[in-house]
């Protein structure tokens, strides 16, 4: 196999006496699309906020697309084509659908010091979220005020935010999170319908969507991925069964 | 602009605004002239401030800084002869800058009550360094001789061309204002004091957007205190008292943060106020001090929201 | 300069730290455990300056005018907690820091009313008048020593009212996780009115013991307040022990700047240089130690954990 898309080594993360990422190692292929699962507290969203730089690792190294990423700040992991989704929706409330994606896309256009042409007013800017806003299905909500839209919406806007900024690489902290089955479906054949174009990483507690779309699993428990595997061979692994599925999936 | 009615009352705003010299002329109310004309310069400052505060989220309250400098640039020129208008107020803005660029540079790191106390702390260093320089008055301040000199009819020793001067000025940022927020560096600092993770996670990093804000501002009201100090033809260390600071930020509450006619009308209403108790009683300020809690707790959209077409703004 | 004016200058610095502790203690222990920015804390150390004084005057008695001092400004503070800043708890720190304001104006005026625009003047009893002699040579005013004492000691008792109190448990719980606090059952709006009370105690004990030192006027307690604020910034907000460091440290740095920078700096500038830069150096020091650590610490010397803000 070529160098992985994303490397992590010796990943470590504290608080106070509580070892939160013990060390991990992973490695994301190249248009794979990887999920991780767990237990409540296995440490998968201070993972991903490691992963995408909005928390300080004590320990270890990141490695994307061949460059180390370990000291890079969020934005900068952003620009280099990390993109991520927040567990608990993320968005600007106050502004219309559409400038919310635009704003991602605007971060990813050159400098944004200029002072004078109104930004809404650019075709540049406009057009591509306008396209993306149609990918996932929110084109006829392109001027609502994105606080007004419905929660499914919403998760449905963090998406299309991430993926306005280019990304080689998603990062998405349970997107389906919150979700009505018939919105969760839609995410999924979403998800599904961009799979392999794009590398994902799919943290997610929601096992429909896991085993839906990832083609590889890895199980984290307290810090430590335990195991990594194929959706068939992590259903087969006696241990992952009594660590985590022994309660959901058994039943 | 959701409202037809909009724009006829800005503009008919802007006509009262205009007709103030020629009917206070008619009247023999050299008064009022001079009153709006304060009433202009303060709306300039509340105006930087609100594009911090309002549309970056920025709780500066250190604001009355910038129009010490910028009055002090002038008066200090003055002071050593030269009255070169062009100079004066070039001074007074490269000043503040400057001044708002390392202010900014340290505050901007923090953020929440810790910005709010730096930039208190920093005004009041400002403060006692005025108080403290006796080549410019100290605790004093100084007289300005002469009104900065400009070339041709813009002679501001003439109170009509001076208000009309300020009156262009306060115009002019509006309209660079309105131009800025809508601008890709306006919807950055806006995304910003929305969500600042989430625009960090999209790629942007917000604290050069936000110390260019910052600086912007400064500068912008530094000008306001090269008005000031030809308005009132005096300057002291009290420019930069943190209650001024605190006077300005309460303009912006009152009239309507986050929108730019907002501040002009917190300055109407705030001066005249002030003006109208200060008349009635030596101690306005313990009717006024209430006022403004109320205010704070219960009318925060302030008066912009009654104008028509004053919903809910956006971003 | 000789041995015994630094010494003096130590101790008057030490003497206006122990001050600015006595204020900054309870502003920032109601920062951390109510998230409050309250402004109008120097409202309340003015208070104290001017009831102690009138007190004074009333009853001729300078320990019975402390006593009911202290209980005043209890008194108020309890007052404006209830009236004022219990609503203003949820809201964002710009509400508070306008309506505060508002506090500020008003505490100011009603003073002025009251008592007048100009500053006045305490006498001390002669039994406080008097001087020290701390050393064989050295002799230190009787009551500025005893502002140092009274200081110290305070310190030493909101120490174990800290570490070894139920509720000052309760106050290190606030302080780095609120909701942890009322998930505990506590009456949380009563933990706060005490809180906002001691500070405000504490506050007008500062300001009581002011008086026959600084010049008690309208606008006193904003002086303080700021400097206060860089005694914050600098400790780090909501640790009691950033405050008594920050403040020893601010009071320092602030009484011997401005007793030897103008001495110093005329043995390296010429007299009429050093008369300027001198005393407008000495004015900007505190705020320049708060830029410089800042810019290392910007969390302050001693941030509190496991807050989240």
């Amino acid at each position: 196999m070529a160098e992985a898309l994303l490397q992590v080594r010796g990943l470590t993360r504290r608080f106070g006496g509580l070892v939160a990422t013990d060390r991990l190692d992973l490695d994301i292929g190249q248009g794979e699309t990887h999920a991780i699962i767990g237990p409540n507290g296995a440490g998968k969203t201070t993972l991903i906020a490691q992963l995408a730089g909005d928390l300080r690792s004590d320990a270890g190294a990141v490695r994307f697309a061949g460059e180390d990423i370990t000291r890079l700040s969020a934005p900068a992991r952003s620009l280099r084509g990390l993109a991520r989704s927040f567990q608990i929706t993320s968005i600007f409330p106050d502004f219309t659908t559409l400038d919310n994606v635009a704003l991602a896309v605007q971060a990813h256009a050159g400098h944004s010091f200029r002072f004078w042409r109104p930004a809404r007013r650019e075709p540049a800017l406009r057009e591509p979220a306008r396209a993306i806003l149609a990918q996932v299905g929110l084109a006829g909500r392109a001027d609502v005020r994105a606080a007004s839209l419905a929660h499914g919406e919403q998760r449905q806007l963090e998406i299309a935010m991430a993926l306005a900024t280019g990304p080689r690489l998603l990062l998405l902290d349970e997107p389906v999170a919150g979700m009505g089955l018939d919105e969760s479906q839609r995410m999924i054949r979403f998800l599904a319908s961009v799979k392999g174009r794009l590398t994902i990483v799919l943290v997610e507690h929601d096992m429909d969507a896991v085993f839906a779309l990832a083609d590889r699993i890895s199980v984290l428990v307290y810090g430590r991925i335990i195991a990594t595997g194929t959706p068939e061979a992590i259903r087969a692994n006696a241990e992952v069964r009594q660590a985590y599925l022994g309660e959901d999936a058994v039943a | 602009m959701t409202s037809r009615a909009r724009p006829l009352v800005l503009g008919l705003g802007l006509v009262a605004l205009a007709a103030v010299p020629p009917v206070g002329g008619l009247l023999n109310q050299p008064f009022y002239v001079d009153l709006v004309r304060r009433v202009m310069i303060f709306a300039i400052a509340a105006l930087s401030l609100d594009l911090i505060l309002g549309y970056g989220g920025m709780v500066s309250f250190g604001h009355a800084a910038y129009l010490g400098i910028g009055a002090y640039a002038v008066g200090i020129l003055a002071h050593h002869g030269i009255h070169n208008g062009v100079l004066q107020w070039s001074l007074a803005i490269a000043a503040s800058m400057a001044v708002a660029l390392v202010i900014g540079a340290v505050s901007i790191r923090t953020s929440g009550v810790y910005f709010i106390m730096i930039t208190l702390a920093f005004t009041q260093m400002l403060y006692y360094l005025g108080i403290s320089i006796e080549e410019y008055g100290g605790d004093d301040g100084m007289r300005l001789a002469v009104r900065s000199q400009f070339p041709g009819p813009l002679d501001l020793q003439n109170g009509t061309v001076f208000y009309y001067v300020v009156l262009a000025i306060l115009l002019l940022f509006l309209v660079l204002a309105h131009r800025l927020i809508a601008a890709r560096f306006g919807m950055v600092i806006r995304a910003a004091r929305s969500n600042e993770a989430r625009t960090r996670a999209i790629g942007f990093s917000p604290y050069r957007y936000k110390l260019m804000a910052f600086t912007l501002a400064g500068a912008m009201c530094g000008l306001a205190g090269a008005l000031l100090v030809n308005h009132t033809e005096y300057l002291t260390p009290e420019f930069m008292h943190w209650t001024r600071s605190g006077e300005i930020m309460f303009m912006v509450i009152l009239g309507g943060m986050g929108t730019l006619v907002g501040p002009v009308l917190g300055a109407f209403a705030f001066l005249l106020l002030e003006n109208l108790l200060s008349g009635w009683t030596a101690h306005w300020q313990i009717i006024f001090g209430p006022l403004l809690i109320l205010v704070v707790l219960y009318a925060k959209r302030g008066l912009f929201g009654l104008l028509p077409g004053g919903g809910p703004r956006d971003g | 300069m000789n041995i015994f004016l630094i010494l003096e200058q130590t101790l008057n610095g030490l003497q206006f730290g122990v001050m600015l502790f006595l204020m900054a203690a309870g502003l920032t222990l109601v920062f951390g455990i109510m998230n409050l920015v309250n402004l109008a804390h120097g409202s309340l150390y003015m208070v104290g300056a001017y009831l102690a004084t009138t007190f004074a005057q009333w009853t001729g008695s300078f320990l019975l005018a402390l006593v009911l001092a202290l209980a005043g400004s209890l008194v108020v503070g309890i007052v404006v907690e209830l009236v004022a800043l219990r609503t203003l708890y949820e809201r964002d720190h710009l509400d508070q820091v306008l309506a505060t304001f508002g506090l500020i104006l008003f505490f100011n005026e009603l003073i002025a009313i009251l008592w007048g625009r100009s500053a006045l003047y305490t006498t001390l009893p002669t039994w406080l008048s008097g001087h020290v002699a701390l050393l064989p040579g050295i002799r230190y005013p009787v009551y500025r020593a005893l502002v140092i004492l009274v200081g110290l000691v305070v310190a030493g008792l909101l120490w174990v009212v800290v570490t070894r109190t139920r509720l000052g448990m309760l106050i290190r719980a606030g302080a780095s996780n609120r909701t942890m606090v009322a998930a505990l059952g506590v009456n949380v709006r009563l933990l706060y009115t005490v809180v906002f009370g001691s500070g405000a105690a504490l506050a007008g004990l500062a300001g009581l013991m002011a008086g026959p030192i600084y010049a008690v006027q309208p606008g006193m307690g904003e002086q303080i307040l700021i400097q206060v604020f860089v005694v914050i910034v600098i400790g780090g907000i909501g640790s009691i022990r950033g405050a008594l460091v920050g403040a020893v440290i601010v009071g320092m740095v602030d009484t011997l700047g401005r007793a030897f920078l103008k001495p110093m700096l005329s043995t390296v500038l010429s007299a009429p240089a050093a008369d300027t830069a001198g005393p407008a150096i000495a004015s900007m020091l505190i705020y320049l130690l708060m830029a410089a650590v800042l810019a290392f610490r910007p969390q302050g010397l001693f941030p509190v954990t496991g807050a989240e803000r």
